[in-house]
């Protein structure tokens, strides 16, 4: 039957979610599964099928990886200058804003558009607001393929937030074909639709090709410093939204032989503000990288655009911290004035943290900011916060306690207001095995099987008798 | 548009869902609003602005809706300069020339 004969309704289109998803996926999610609870999660990342050389190889016909890591000497300094004798670790960031299309987004770009052709789909389809979308048009403008991205850019007045309206211009300019969307999780819902309408490989963040093609920031992370300092990075703090970007750079770390590597994830703090709110969509500063998705992706990573999410970060991090927006916005003047280096919002989030985390280590340690991005018109500090005027935010100087997300910008009045606050992990696992229990109706962990423990157990970071003690805790 | 005859390049929207048709489980400020989508592409002959047309999208795709803007303009920019982050930057540039003397 003609797709266009089929009922596109909301409930229709739901209830055909699993088909859709899996004709766009092009995998088979089923083989991996036993049982009711346990995923084979390396055999689905094994299942790609490419060595990370090959990766490599493909990114560098993309024209990505390889990016330039720049050491941040005043940064350092200045962190110095605030840190304990003998601390101030060397700061370090990937500038990943020399990617084709501005951002790390085109390693998983990249493997995503590159399959896409492989496996003969005639176009891809993506659902992002974020620089996904102008990596995915940008892989796809190069590799002759035909790309939609699908966005949540505008509230119910047509006002569009400046950062998502930059990223919607960025992949009309590489040839794609936008449709931007006003707020909700209905979203998901146009997606499908698209989907089944055009027929077009499911590019999702979500997906072990866009994971795998992380793994090389990673491996490069890693291989540079040595090359730099003769000595793995002690630290890499990674900007945490849906967990692609944690998962990918943790693996590549690994493979690169960096398994003392600490995993810091970093988000904005935006909490206070509902994601789906129409009213509070216009009144955030960041439009990813913040807590609204950073801790949901944590707790819960499978809500996604596909039947299993590949990014699982819980897995990875050692550490999670937030920011606040203040702080974000303070560190990327400061890169600027202080480093020569305009870069966009995304990787100064991290920057944020790592600026007060270095302060903490040892100063002979080398602690890695993972990714920088592209800035310009909409996404510019400048825009950002004359945005945020006219959205009724108070902006001042003050420190970090001044912040109120959807109320009140506080800018540093002093390098040493950019602090970080630590998210506690040990809660997040509490309420990521809390919902898989209530998914699969257990009241007694007892229930569960060996296997299975052992499964929870990776998906947490935790040893099996970690893991059993916290989910008797729980349900004690 | 001289650069192609006969069409514009519009930006068309239409509703996908009426608020009583959208999803359970939203805020109270969204459910009481239209789920809207935007797309652009170039329409025939000479559109107006709230005139039914169908445009072809950069993939030549066919899509319905009411015209919202002819040749529509990218409106974000760079924003008003901010005084906040004017004096971060500088009282940070004369920490680091402080640091800096007294080495």
């Amino acid at each position: 039957m003609s797709p266009l004969a089929l009922d596109r309704t909301y409930e229709a289109v739901m209830s055909r979610q699993a088909e859709i998803l899996q004709r766009a996926a092009g995998i088979d999610y089923e083989q991996f599964r036993h049982g009711r609870l346990v995923f084979d999660y390396e055999g689905l990342m094994a299942s790609t099928g490419y060595t990370l050389d090959q990766i490599a190889g493909i990114q560098t016909q993309c024209k990505v990886g390889c990016t330039p890591m720049l050491e941040l000497k005043n940064l350092t300094r200045l962190a110095r200058h605030l840190a304990p004798p003998g601390h101030g670790a060397r700061i370090f960031i990937k500038d990943e804003a020399a990617n084709a299309s501005g951002s790390f987004k085109a390693r998983r770009a990249s493997l995503s558009v590159w399959e896409s052709r492989r496996r003969g789909y005639s176009g891809v389809i993506a659902a992002t607001s974020g620089n996904y979308g102008a990596a995915v048009a940008a892989m796809s403008a190069m590799q002759g393929q035909r790309c939609l991205v699908l966005q949540e850019v505008y509230d119910s007045q047509g006002l569009g937030q400046p950062e998502i309206v930059e990223k919607g211009r960025a992949c009309e300019a590489y040839g794609a074909e936008v449709w931007q969307t006003t707020v909700g999780p209905e979203l998901f819902y146009v997606h499908l639709l698209l989907m089944e309408e055009t027929g077009y490989f499911n590019a999702s963040l979500y997906t072990p090709f866009s994971v795998a093609g992380i793994q090389t920031l990673g491996h490069e992370v890693g291989t540079d410093i040595k090359e730099l300092t003769g000595k793995p990075p002690a630290a890499v703090v990674v900007t945490h939204a849906g967990g692609g970007n944690v998962t990918g750079t943790a693996r590549g770390l690994r493979a690169a032989g960096c398994e003392s590597t600490t995993i810091i994830g970093a988000s904005v703090d935006l909490r206070g503000l509902n994601m789906a709110s129409d009213l509070d969509f216009n009144r955030k500063s960041f439009t990813t990288g913040h807590t609204g998705f950073g801790v949901p992706f944590l707790t819960n990573p499978d809500r996604t655009d596909v039947p299993y999410n590949a990014a699982r970060a819980l897995r990875y991090l050692d550490r999670y911290v937030s920011v606040n927006q203040g702080g974000v916005f303070y560190i990327t003047q400061l890169l600027a004035e202080l480093e020569g280096l305009e870069r966009g919002p995304a990787g100064n989030t991290s920057l944020a943290a790592a600026f007060k985390l270095a302060q903490e280590m040892p100063a002979d340690d080398v602690l890695v900011v993972q990714e920088t991005e592209y800035t310009g018109a909409g996404k510019h500090p400048t825009a950002q916060l004359t945005f945020a005027r006219d959205n009724g935010i108070e902006v001042v100087r003050g420190p970090a306690s001044m912040n109120l997300p959807g109320k009140t910008i506080a800018i540093p009045e002093h390098p040493s207001d950019v602090v970080y606050q630590e998210v506690d992990l040990e809660r997040i696992r509490k309420s990521y095995l809390r919902g898989q229990l209530l998914r699969l109706g257990i009241a007694d962990p007892r229930e569960l099987t060996q296997d299975e423990v052992q499964y929870l157990a990776a998906e947490t970071r935790l040893t099996t008798e970690q893991c059993l003690q916290m989910l008797a805790t729980h349900t004690s | 548009m001289t650069s192609c005859p006969g069409r514009r390049w519009v930006e068309i929207g239409f509703t996908i869902l009426e608020p009583a048709d959208r999803t359970a489980h939203l805020p109270e400020d969204t459910k009481r609003v239209p789920y809207y989508v935007r797309v652009k592409g170039c329409a025939q002959g000479e559109p107006a602005v709230g005139e039914t047309v169908t445009i072809q999208t950069l993939l030549g795709r066919s899509v319905e809706g009411k015209v919202l803007r002819i040749d529509p303009e990218y409106g974000h920019g760079f924003g008003r300069p901010i005084q906040e982050l004017i004096d971060a930057g500088s009282e940070a540039r004369a920490l680091l020339r402080g640091l800096e003397s007294e080495q």
